[in-house]
């Protein structure tokens, strides 16, 4: 792969942009096709209606969450707290629910909730210049302890059937939840590529003082972007918990590291600088197969933990060979068998 | 001197996709002697380092060192088998003592345990060697460049390298610490070492250097033994292949009202008020030694660090005090002297570089205009002769000079009405210094105002209507082109001497 070339936004007769595209994920379509036939060997019920819609359904918070995780990651941020703001928002929002009897309210408060943390985030890493591990692992064992505050420690039942549609209806053959993930990969996706918002998350994560200096308000644009991610984990919070029909202080712990891994595996640059849409779509299907295909063979928790951690060094590792970087680790490999 | 080589290049040849970097390349350096590799960039120079350096193997032909054919497969190699390539980008670790830095990987140690000690008591040699009293426990971080670079050699002796290759080595030196350079190298050659020296500072090639190869394009155009009786005129002729007549591009110019009006400044790194106008259509060099507060002048204009006090005015209206975003639609524009580390965004395109501050103006409603964003890069890429295969290739895998046209062809693609310059010409090629000033020349008579701060004397003086210079982050003096020579400004521009210390700022 020429590693000179950059994708670009800029505008290349149609034709040799698709088939651009295609060649430079090849190797990619290769793996995931690899995947697909190994999944459906493996697990024969894999590829039936049912599995697809539960497989579908089980990656509905990891993607919305993800859309703006790629953000983040792209402008060389990572956000550890969104796991509690789930949580917490879902909590908010039924408590607020059951207080006042509003659904808007309660929808409303969860997702604002969220948004408030992820502005104080973006403050605390764009403004007070705290390494962003630190400032959300601070603020993820803060909202983490709020939840649990609000929620007096137990799960929060809702009384409001009005509520749990969200979670549990459907438009047309389509789950409620992984609707609105579609809407969210449309939207950010549009951000991302349409919008100027793309190309200055990827220049700030690629070299944050040559944007800065390009003019570029770094320190607004991290605060958006954390405003954004925040208001996406309460959006996934409140579904969340209308889909449990109720609010969970202690769920989705590890979510943060779920969506990081699935965003990397979809070849987003824990540095900053790189990422796309439709990268996260399949990192976060891959990983969502990967775990459904485990559940319907009945392989134990503790095994599938291996398998996911030894997935995405796995795909990391594809990640640099392809990207030229893996040099090192095909000199070592040569040492290792000398022959060929 | 005149004793048999010790180092030879024989015929080497080397090609990297789509260009003939070296073609045949031969050359001896004896031991004793320093030798000097002289060419634009891409003339083959580095190419000729990596392979002396081991990191890249050549196509053909052979190295030998005193007779010895050798094959690097890595840096390593070579390090072992006496070479030390001193870079521009120095390679220490900035987080580790200096006798840390100079015994990386090899500590002294017996029976596994480290002997800091005998690290710290070999290395305190080896500098003392170089006529240097730096303290070894210290963080390299907290040296000056200059100091670094010593501790660099430092790490060449305590291996024994007998080749020792120096690039650009003066790039980042005032001229007092340049000598010092020149006194270490001397007792290089002394020690019988063989010293490879590139630079594009000719003079001091004149200085410091026996006898030189000159490149183009990936061939030798000129090999000398001797440099005696040489002038720069011969060597540069032979760099370009025709003759430099005009490099600064200077002509007289008739400048208008004051653009840019400074009052009472005050920042960090600019401790007393400090006032300055730039006329329109006017170039004004901006002159100070490492240290003098040229950087943080410029920055201080452009909002990239908060002033403290002072107004920054541009065609009589003010400029906020700590916002580039809004220094640029004011019309200010700054290109700053690392374009590695502040200039450019490595792995995005050229295109996507050049629209970085244009982005905003060029989309509409915040969405993107790609056919108006690829207008504009190709308008301005041609404009300013930005060199690349492709507009879509990354930034990074542009050459020094090529990257400044790009920050260049960034800052024009706004409305710009003074420009701010931050070494424009570090580490870049005479054939694109020249372009450059060229360049700076025909922005003046559009009527722009121009403020270039360069460390190279010669320069400033080659291309500004009026000199400022700087010592302590005061603007000590300022010459009228007609008053401004090499003496004076460097006069002015030196340190008293018991006033400052050399090595602090």
């Amino acid at each position: 792969m020429d590693r000179s070339t950059a994708p670009s936004t800029l505008p290349a007769p149609l034709g040799t942009r698709v088939l651009g595209l295609l060649w430079q994920n090849a190797a990619l379509l290769v793996v995931i096709l690899a995947l697909l036939v190994g999944l459906k060997l493996w697990v024969p019920a894999f590829f039936t209606v049912r599995n697809m819609e539960a497989l579908a359904l089980s990656v509905s918070t990891v993607g919305m969450v993800a859309c703006t995780m790629l953000f983040c990651l792209a402008s060389g941020d990572f956000d550890l707290s969104i796991e509690s703001v789930v949580a917490a928002s879902g909590v908010l929002a039924a408590v607020l629910i059951n207080a006042t009897d509003s659904v808007p309210m309660g929808i409303a408060g969860g997702v604002l909730a969220g948004g408030i943390v992820g502005l104080v985030n973006g403050v605390l890493i764009a403004k007070l210049r705290i390494n962003a591990l630190i400032a959300t692992l601070a603020t993820m064992q803060i909202v983490r302890g709020l939840g649990f505050i609000i929620s007096k420690g137990e799960a929060v039942a809702i009384y409001n059937d009005r509520f749990f549609p969200l979670g549990t209806g459907t438009i047309g053959p389509i789950p409620n939840p992984v609707f609105i993930t579609l809407l969210c990969f449309l939207f950010f996706g549009i951000l991302l590529v349409r919008t100027t918002l793309g190309p200055n998350t990827l220049a700030i994560g690629g070299n944050a003082e040559a944007a800065r200096l390009a003019g570029i308000p770094v320190d607004r644009l991290k605060i958006l972007i954390f405003t954004m991610q925040g208001l996406m984990a309460g959006l996934a919070g409140v579904v969340l918990a209308a889909r449990m029909t109720s609010g969970q202080p202690n769920c989705s712990v590890g979510l943060s590291l779920d969506v990081i891994s699935a965003c990397v595996l979809g070849g987003v640059s824990l540095s900053g600088g790189v990422g796309t849409i439709h990268g996260v779509i399949i990192g976060v299907l891959v990983m969502g197969a990967v775990q459904n295909a485990m559940n319907l063979r009945n392989v134990e928790t503790f095994y599938q933990y291996v398998a996911r951690g030894l997935i995405l060094l796995a795909a990391v590792l594809f990640d640099q060979i392809r990207r030229g970087q893996g040099a090192g680790l095909w000199r070592q490999v040569r040492r290792w068998f000398p022959v060929g | 001197m005149g004793s048999r080589p010790y180092l030879e290049f024989d015929a080497v040849s080397k090609a990297f996709p789509g260009v003939q970097a070296l073609d045949s390349v031969s050359l001896s350096v004896a031991e004793g002697s320093v030798h000097a590799l002289i060419g634009e960039n891409g003339a083959g120079k580095s190419t000729l380092l990596k392979i002396l350096g081991g990191v890249h193997a050549p196509d053909a032909g052979a190295l030998r060192f005193g007779g010895r054919l050798q094959s690097f497969r890595s840096t390593a190699d070579a390090f072992r088998a006496g070479v030390a390539v001193i870079h521009q980008e120095l390679q220490l670790v900035p987080d580790l003592s200096v006798a840390e830095n100079i015994y990386l990987g090899h500590m002294p140690a017996t029976a596994g345990w480290l002997d800091r000690g005998a690290a710290r008591r070999a290395a305190s040699e080896h500098l003392a060697r170089l006529g240097e009293d730096i303290d070894p426990n210290v963080r390299v971080g907290r040296l000056p460049v200059a100091q670094r670079q010593v501790v660099e050699i430092a790490k060449a002796l305590a291996r024994d390298a007998k080749i020792m290759a120096f690039d650009e080595p003066t790039s980042s030196l005032s001229d007092r610490e340049v000598e010092r350079l020149f006194e270490v190298i001397a007792s290089l050659r002394r020690d019988g070492r063989v010293v490879i020296y590139v630079s594009h500072r000719l003079q001091e090639i004149f200085q410091v250097c026996d006898s030189a190869t000159v490149f183009r394009d990936g061939r030798v155009v000129g090999s000398f033994d001797s440099l005696q009786g040489l002038s720069t005129d011969v060597l540069v002729s032979r760099m370009v292949g025709r003759d430099i007549r005009d490099v600064y591009h200077y002509s007289p110019r008739q400048t208008g009202d004051a653009r840019l009006v400074v009052r009472g400044l005050v920042g960090p790194g600019i401790p007393a008020p400090l006032d300055l106008t730039v006329a329109r259509g006017e170039v004004v060099g901006l002159f100070g030694l490492v240290g003098a507060g040229r950087t943080e002048l410029l920055k201080c204009l452009f909002g990239a660090v908060t002033r403290q006090g002072g107004t920054v005015a541009i065609d009589g209206q003010e400029v906020r005090a700590n916002s580039p975003g809004a220094a640029v639609r004011a019309g200010l524009a700054f290109c700053p002297e690392d374009r590695k580390k502040e200039g450019i965004v490595p792995e995005r395109s050229v295109a996507d570089n050049i629209n970085l501050t244009a982005r905003h103006s060029l989309a509409r409603l915040g969405f993107l205009r790609p056919r108006k964003e690829w207008e504009n890069a190709e308008r301005h890429a041609r404009l300013l002769d930005v060199r690349a295969a492709s507009l879509r290739q990354f930034a990074s895998t542009l050459s020094g000079g090529n990257q400044q046209k790009l920050l260049l062809a960034r800052s024009l693609s706004c409305p710009v009405r003074v420009l701010l310059l931050d070494e424009p010409t570090r580490g870049i090629d005479v054939g694109a210094k020249s372009e450059m000033y060229a360049t700076i020349a025909r922005l003046a008579a559009q009527g722009l105002a121009v403020l270039v701060a360069s460390s190279d004397l010669s320069e400033v003086l080659g291309i500004s209507d009026r000199v400022l210079v700087m010592r302590g982050g005061r603007i000590v003096a300022q010459l009228p082109r007609s008053a401004a020579d090499e003496q004076t400004v460097l006069r002015l521009a030196l340190p008293d001497i018991e006033a400052t210390p050399s090595g602090t700022r």
